[in-house]
């Protein structure tokens, strides 16, 4: 038996296609990205080495820690958000019939693609034919706001879809964690006298803290990571208003063709999500593990 | 403890006056209610309006309340987009770039999970890590030295650099998703077939894999939704029309038809309905898939 399930042969036969894979498509180009980093280079001509320049560059360029600044305002809304997703998933998660149903109507808007929702909600905060100043104008608001040309309120109305479109996702996240507490547990506290809201706070909430943890840290790094809707959406204007760390990579290097820029702020995004997930996952270590009554 | 529980649980059924509770809680229930159901509505209410003016003529998205009925559906923006935008081309790519990724993702994804649950050897622990880690990479801090490599090796503006993209970066989150069920095999399984002559291939193709289909097809699933709707890897890896696939396609439409919005609502509709007919058919697979694939990691 052992000497079959440990035969290196077979081991190998199974494992290399994915690494091979993984490691030429995924780590490989991260360690590239940090290579080219200290690059002058178009992607065409010769590559010349320009040592820490990048780098240095990228500390005291202004609209870096711009784009870096609405990136990381995107995480922390991102996690204030989760505030919200966890208390309709704990109103859910009581005895409620029809929550499943409900459950899978938050989660529709996750599976559009970010083409889809870009260009629905540029028709939603459309000026003058927008459903949104259609309906403000109806109630008689003056002056509608031209929602995503505003540098004022473009940040918001670029967070508002994606409030909309992880909605599902992460409620669905919690629902399934609430629902893993044993009914035992509850009971006990309900028969102990606690009302819902003592039991929402004091238990439940801890007992899926683990879950919150995990949360914490893909809505952070997801929002450092974001791209496609604000790529599509505002191009990260108006005048650089929406611009993010990923937008601002894609175009030094894909619009004016600054590959060695570009690679150093690419990397410079992976050391920030990294240190992020890092950061985090410190911060929030429980010392004392929570278990479930046996 | 639990005895004296149980007998106050007992008092207060028979001693407390039930009546204003139930009242309170019937109107809690009711609040409650409420605000779940307009979420919902919330949810949906942006779709319902794309459907209505997919459906409707310039004409009367402007000048009919939004969600006013057409005096007729308009499907002929259906037909119109399908085969004078070039939609048909993007579809059909679509489908055959997200076929074979996913194909080639829960196959390997397979091998992998099967060799890193259920086989020993010692390079278990790290290789897991490589691809738990792989999930928290940013696409971005790769694309610029994938694109290069891509046009090295001639695959700029093929679909295989997509499907390769696709694959590489599905591997962790579909590894994830198999890897509870996997673990969750029992092992009488394994030494009732070894005893019985079994090779290590026999095992896994004719007993594993088909113990395995309905993690699987949730796999598959979520692997195709991600795949359908991805968009960075297109726009910057294939540059020809009759390549594109339909996110960036789509994109593509709108640009040179900005004013025609029934026709934009139409495309947005057609590279949408894939998956909403798939999440329709198969909601609990799904709803299943995204809870394993974030949480269980």
């Amino acid at each position: 038996m052992n000497k079959v399930m440990s035969n290196k042969a077979v081991i190998a036969l199974y494992v290399l296609p994915s690494v091979l894979l993984i490691l030429s498509i995924v780590y490989l180009p991260i360690l590239f990205t940090g290579y080219y980093g200290f690059f002058d280079w178009n992607g065409v001509s010769d590559m010349q080495f320009t040592g820490l320049g990048n780098y240095k560059k990228l500390l005291r360029d202004q609209q870096f820690w711009n784009s870096a600044w609405h990136s990381l305002w995107f995480a922390l809304m991102s996690t204030l958000s989760l505030i919200a997703y966890l208390l309709v998933a704990l109103l859910l998660s009581g005895k409620l019939s029809g929550s499943n149903l409900l459950r899978k109507i938050y989660l529709v808007p996750m599976l559009l693609s970010s083409v889809a929702i870009a260009q629905l909600w540029l028709k939603v905060y459309h000026p003058s034919s927008g459903i949104l100043n259609t309906i403000l104008e109806f109630i008689g608001v003056q002056n509608t706001p031209n929602w995503l040309a505003d540098p004022d309120i473009v940040l918001w109305a670029i967070f508002v879809p994606i409030l909309w479109q992880y909605a599902g996702f992460y409620i669905l996240i919690y629902y399934a964690a609430l629902k893993n507490i044993p009914e035992a547990v509850i009971e006990a506290a309900r028969i102990d006298g606690a009302n819902p809201l003592v039991i929402a706070w004091r238990i439940k909430v801890p007992l899926i803290s683990e879950v919150i943890k995990v949360t914490v840290v893909l809505a952070v790094v997801g929002s450092l990571k974001y791209f496609d809707l604000i790529y599509i959406m505002t191009g990260g204007g108006p005048n650089r208003a929406s611009e993010v760390m990923a937008s601002y990579m894609y175009s030094k290097a894909f619009k004016s063709f600054d590959f060695g820029y570009g690679s150093s702020i690419g990397f410079s995004l992976l050391l920030i999500c990294l240190v992020a997930t890092w950061l985090i996952r410190m911060l929030t270590a429980s010392r004392d593990k929570i278990q479930y009554g046996g | 403890m639990i005895k004296t529980r149980l007998i106050m649980a007992a008092t207060s059924v028979v001693f407390v006056n039930r009546t204003a509770p139930r009242l309170g809680s019937k109107i809690g229930r009711g609040i409650l209610y409420i605000i779940l159901i307009a979420a919902a509505i919330v949810q949906l209410l942006p779709l319902v309006w794309l459907l209505l003016f997919s459906l409707k003529n310039n004409q009367e998205i402007f000048n009919l309340p939004p969600f006013a009925l057409p005096e007729r559906f308009r499907w002929e923006n259906y037909s119109n987009v399908w085969s004078h935008g070039k939609i048909d081309t993007y579809f059909v790519n679509s489908v055959m770039v997200t076929a074979l990724s996913v194909l080639l993702t829960v196959l390997l994804a397979s091998f992998a999970t099967f060799a890193l649950t259920r086989m020993n050897w010692k390079w278990r622990a790290p290789v897991l890590g490589l691809f738990m880690v792989g999930y928290m990479i940013p696409i971005h801090s790769a694309l610029i030295p994938l694109f290069i490599l891509f046009r090295n090796i001639q695959l700029i503006d093929n679909p295989l650099s997509l499907i390769l993209s696709y694959t590489a970066f599905n591997l962790p989150i579909t590894i994830m998703i198999m890897l509870g069920f996997y673990y969750a095999l029992p092992r009488e399984i394994e030494e009732a077939a070894v005893m019985d002559g079994c090779s290590v291939h026999q095992l896994f193709f004719q007993i594993i894999l088909p113990m395995t289909t309905s993690v699987m097809v949730t796999a598959a699933i979520i692997n195709m939704i991600y795949n359908w709707n991805e968009f960075v890897f297109v726009n910057t890896f294939i540059s020809s029309d009759a390549r594109k696939t339909l996110t960036v396609g789509v994109q593509n439409f709108v640009g040179q038809y900005s004013m025609d919005w029934g026709a934009i609502g139409a495309t947005l509709m057609i590279s949408t309905i894939p998956v909403l007919l798939a999440y329709f058919i198969m909601s609990n697979r799904i709803v299943e898939g995204i809870a394993a694939g974030s949480v269980k990691g």
